[in-house]
């Protein structure tokens, strides 16, 4: 990958630490619009880490480097506002939240993004429509549009919520954290369709994902093997499948042991 | 979400949007109490003998009473001899319709959102307005009556229904029951009373807003609301006081009666001053309210949302003698900066199958206590009887406290009681999750106390409900980020 002027995520020499200790380790890396990148790699590798630093959650220290979005410093910005500029974490553990219904912590979150783009906020019967579509497209019962968020559904459910939030948000950059994790293989097709239905030239999605399960179905333009915070390799969606054969073996030894030295 | 958003940033700048006074004349009694004091009083309302008697019986019973103090809250002791215990909007001349009340009395309520001639129009509630302790307007008084229903202020009933007024006075909180209802039982000013006769349903909720105004003058207020066979009433009470430097003191008396088959829904709306950051100021809201479920099938249900006071101090009951009666109590109380609240409800089980709710929603921030204490009791006759109770907390920051004690008392082998209590904390996760969503932090820690709470908001009549959620996230503004 070469720099050009419309990358929409470059992130260059990103370092970050929890508490003392370093996660990740100098990360480089750029995603174009319309383009699809697989971050993979073991346990601890720090891929989630990366997902929530480029989300702004608390808890890590940026100690070098940098991620621009859109030309912009992403670092600088507090978390909703990065997700008002077209920013979406679709998260491995979804929150749930007792009492307040998917449909209107949906609507919440679609009216503060329309407000940031200076758009009135939407009909009730015109978002409810939306996110009925939506729904059907994620193949969910539209009964769980009306109970408390999260509360109460299945592993399997909680993704496709995720996702369906994605659909009715339609970031610019999707950075997906181990969507695929604790999904039969019905769900894991529905999610994925899901997924490759919202791609489009004007979209990225960063997928971080512990097996190449998922990227039978979703395929990425690019696939990126992270160890001990770092990139240690980079190549296309056959990298992937070497990765799915070989194991994380395929990483060198002395790769591994630091690992072993450094991360959780 | 912008309504929202623009009423925090309001709140930002305002500081208590309700802190003004507002000039009416007052006809004020010297500060402090005896005797004297409550002759006065009985006499400026014109009361009969018996009120007289009562008051006095109440008054001597008070001087052999200790404040209590096993209560999980702080004061500086109060100086009874410096309040004001009468104190009355000095009439013009009769009023005979709202066009006629005091425009700086009408102005007052405006300013707090509640146009009379507006409410009387869209949301066909009639109002008993209490503005200090005489009540100065009633509205849809005529359509009432036509159904029977006496709607009006505690005064005007003692003057117009001394029978009834006689009967019910003391049944549920007799004059001797603690120290802050002897008070009241001896200083009362007015309050609302209400009677619906058998068979009726109330058409229309009834609503009064209590506003404390006068400066140190503490308000005593009584209501006493009556169901007769097969009636039934829903009862609103919204409140809002303007700010203060001196903490007052509000020691109110509710007493609700419900015979056979009838059923009364009371709720409140609590937003008096807190008292600034520090706690100064502020109100102490020492409040009995009990319900008497005296006839079979018979229902009572309090529903409170309490954000306001700096001190909380209630325990809304219910009595339930009558077989089959049903007893609820949904509350929400909200503790912010220093804030108090010790909250709950005392069911006391008498008659058979008798069946009670509580469910209790504490959300402390700042450094504010909150304590839920309740007392189910089934007596050895109450066969059959069930409790299910819920105490939930949630704590926002490391300051504040959240206190529970229930206790649970059964007196016999046919009965179910059930307790369940939770304790969270607002998590970062909920937190993070609604930011990456878009959401501001104001209002994602709206939203979710706002689920917290939807067990008991989903009780309130709507347009309370509406009320309730604007209130807890304004009073939750600044407690996060």
């Amino acid at each position: 990958m070469t720099a050009t002027e419309n990358a929409m995520l470059e992130i260059k020499n990103l370092k970050a630490k929890v508490g003392d200790k370093e996660i990740l380790s100098g990360i480089d890396l750029e995603v174009k619009a319309g383009e699809v990148h697989a971050i993979m790699g073991p346990n601890g590798s720090g891929k989630s880490t990366l997902a929530h630093v480029l989300a702004g959650r608390e808890g890590y220290a940026v100690t070098q480097g940098s991620a621009a979005y859109s030309g912009k410093d992403l670092l600088a910005m507090p978390p909703e506002q990065r997700a008002r500029e077209g920013v979406f974490l679709a998260f491995q553990y979804p929150v749930e939240i007792p009492g307040v219904t998917n449909k209107y912590f949906l609507k919440a979150a679609y009216n503060a993004l329309r407000k940031h783009r200076g758009l009135p906020e939407a009909g009730a019967g015109e978002f409810l429509r939306l996110i009925k579509e939506r729904a059907k497209l994620m193949e969910m019962d539209p009964e769980l549009l009306n109970r408390p968020v999260n509360a109460g559904f299945s592993g399997g459910e909680k993704k496709r919520n995720e996702i369906l939030q994605l659909a009715v948000l339609e970031p610019r950059l999707a950075i997906l954290d181990e969507t695929d994790s604790g999904l039969d293989i019905d769900a894991l097709k529905v999610v994925a369709k899901g997924i490759n239905a919202l791609r489009s030239p004007e979209r990225a999605f960063v997928v971080v994902t512990h097996y190449q399960r998922l990227l039978d179905y979703v395929i990425p333009d690019f696939v990126h093997v992270l160890s001990a915070g770092r990139i240690v390799r980079s190549g296309g969606k056959d990298l992937a499948l070497e990765l799915e054969r070989q194991g994380y073996r395929l990483i060198d030894g002395e790769i591994k042991s630091r690992e072993a030295a450094g991360a959780p | 979400m912008a309504d929202q958003a623009e009423t925090l940033g309001q709140l930002i700048t305002g500081d208590y949007k309700y802190g003004f006074v507002s000039e009416i004349e007052a006809d004020q009694l010297p500060p402090g109490l005896n005797e004297d004091i409550v002759r006065l009083i009985s006499s400026k309302k014109k009361e009969p003998p018996f009120m007289l008697e009562w008051r006095l019986k109440a008054f001597r019973h008070w001087l052999t009473m200790r404040e209590p103090s096993w209560q999980n809250v702080k004061y500086p002791p109060i100086d009874y001899q410096r309040i004001v215990y009468y104190s009355a909007p000095r009439p013009k001349k009769l009023l005979g319709s709202m066009e006629e009340v005091d425009p700086e009395v009408r102005r007052t309520f405006e300013r707090l959102g509640i146009p009379l001639e507006e409410q009387k129009m869209l949301a066909g509630v009639a109002v008993d307005a209490v503005l200090d302790s005489v009540s100065v307007a009633t509205t849809f008084k005529k359509k009432l009556s036509e159904l029977g229903i006496i709607f009006c202020s505690f005064s005007e009933a003692v003057q117009e229904h001394p029978d009834l007024v006689r009967k019910y006075l003391g049944s549920v909180v007799p004059y001797s029951d603690n120290f802050f209802a002897t008070l009241n039982s001896a200083v009362f000013s007015d309050g609302s009373f209400c009677y619906v006769p058998k068979g009726v349903r109330c058409p229309m909720e009834l609503s009064t807003y209590f506003r404390i105004n006068a400066a140190s003058t503490g308000q005593f207020e009584r209501t006493l609301i009556i169901a007769e066979e097969g009636a039934s009433v829903s009862y609103l009470e919204g409140c809002s006081a303007p700010m203060r430097d001196e903490s007052q003191l509000h020691a109110a008396v509710v007493e609700l009666v419900a015979l056979d088959d009838a059923r009364i829904k009371y709720s409140t709306i609590q937003n008096w001053y807190p008292g600034d950051k520090e706690g100064r100021g502020g109100i102490y809201n020492f409040v009995t309210k009990r319900g008497k479920c005296l006839g079979a099938n018979s229902k009572i249900s309090w529903t409170q949302v309490e954000t306001g006071s700096a001190i909380t101090w209630k325990y809304p009951s219910c009595l339930l003698v009558g077989d089959n009666s049903v007893g609820e109590f949904y509350s929400v109380a909200l503790t912010n900066n220093r804030q108090q609240a010790d909250t709950g409800t005392k069911m006391i089980h008498i008659g058979a199958n008798t069946r009670s709710t509580i469910v209790s929603k504490g959300i402390s921030a700042g450094r504010g206590q909150n304590t839920y204490r309740g007392l189910v009791k089934i007596m050895k006759g109450a066969a059959g009887a069930r409790n299910y109770s819920q105490c939930d907390s949630l704590l926002m920051g490391d300051l504040c406290g959240a206190h529970t004690f229930p206790t649970l008392e059964v007196n016999n082998t046919s009965s179910q009681v059930e307790h369940e209590a939770t304790t969270s904390k607002i998590g970062e996760d909920q937190l993070f999750y609604c930011l990456q969503r878009g959401l501001s932090a104001e209002d994602a820690v709206g939203m979710i106390v706002n689920g917290f709470c939807k067990e008991v908001f989903k009780e309130l009549p709507i347009e309370f409900a509406v009320e309730a959620h604007k209130l807890l996230s304004l009073n939750l503004e600044g407690t996060v980020g």
